[in-house]
């Protein structure tokens, strides 16, 4: 079964929201709405404002995001 | 990444696959409804002690997604009646012991036009062309160029908005396969990865839109569209085909 086509990109944390939603800067300055991947909720990785991440896009929805890594 | 013995329970994954696809095959024939090929095969798949992988997949409502002419990947199982003269492709995946097999074929209904049968025929080709380089050594993108040269060379469109993907205890896993790139692209291939290499490739434009039912992508211009796919694990030497009968 083909999977959808995702883009990643790196940002910085500028927000956390309610539901585990973050509200995220990429580099090139757009804000995207993001929660977090299933994996890294399973590990407990905490994410706070300031933190750099890596984010999943769907270049059909740039708006939203799915946090895939969050850096030391 | 992938131990032998992940890569033997993947393998029994993945002949279940062929074998359901060689069954279908033979199925295959003008009044035949797309529903009742999904029945054949959710049977088949547990007859054989194994789960279908797309049901529920998503909220996927089949175990086979079954997409007709200028339907490129997705289609839902129903009422539609096979018609002669149109291609099919049957999409199809098995579950064993926590892992994925998955694959895909493009079926000719009765005659086709030589454009269709063209149109297959090269579709299978790129598919080829992808795995003979999916090689420890090279990038991923050896795989995504390969596809696309063979495609665009034969002046057909290479499907953007979908990728094969890696596998293994999940359907979709990390990395992503696309039809289309550099071979200087990509994660360097590594004995023990497996993907899955899935070519959707359309007679006309690459273009492609989803339907209101959110699953069946159909061709942005109306024309057919074919899709190929084997699951290959990488070795240290030729390409290992998993889903083969």
């Amino acid at each position: 079964m083909a999977k959808e086509e995702t883009i990643s990109v790196e940002g910085k944390v500028v927000e956390t929201l309610p539901n585990a939603m973050f509200k995220v800067e990429l580099d090139n300055g757009h804000l995207v709405l993001a929660h977090i991947s299933g994996k890294m909720r399973m590990n407990f990785i905490k994410i706070l404002p300031g933190d750099k991440v890596t984010l999943e896009l769907s270049p059909y929805d740039l708006s939203r995001g799915r946090i895939t890594y969050r850096y030391k | 990444m992938k131990t032998k013995q992940d890569i033997e329970i993947m393998r029994k994954a993945g002949r279940i696959v062929a074998q359901t696809l060689d069954m279908v095959g033979r199925q295959i024939e003008p009044g035949v409804t797309t529903g009742q090929l999904d029945r054949l095969v959710e049977d088949f798949i547990r007859s054989k002690g194994a789960e279908p992988a797309f049901k529920n997949y998503h909220g996927f409502p089949a175990s086979a997604c079954i997409s007709i002419d200028n339907e490129v990947v997705h289609g839902i199982p129903g009422n539609r009646k096979l018609k002669e003269g149109e291609i099919v492709s049957v999409d199809v995946g098995a579950v064993v012991d926590g892992f994925y097999g998955d694959a895909a074929r493009t079926f000719p209904v009765g005659k086709i036009s030589p454009d269709k049968k063209k149109l297959l025929q090269l579709t299978q080709k790129c598919l080829e062309a992808g795995i003979e380089q999916a090689r420890s050594g090279n990038r991923l993108g050896a795989i995504s160029a390969a596809v696309q040269k063979v495609a665009e060379s034969n002046g057909l469109g290479v499907v953007r908005q979908l990728v094969g993907h890696g596998i293994g205890r999940q359907m979709h896993e990390e990395p992503q396969v696309p039809n289309f790139g550099s071979p200087a692209d990509g994660p360097v291939l590594k004995a023990g990865m497996v993907l899955a290499i899935e070519p959707m490739i359309n007679a006309g434009t690459y273009d492609v839109k989803t339907m209101p039912d959110g699953w069946t992508v159909v061709t942005a211009d109306g024309q057919p569209s074919a899709h190929f796919e084997h699951t290959v694990a990488i070795t240290e030497g030729e390409p290992d085909i998993l889903t083969l009968s």
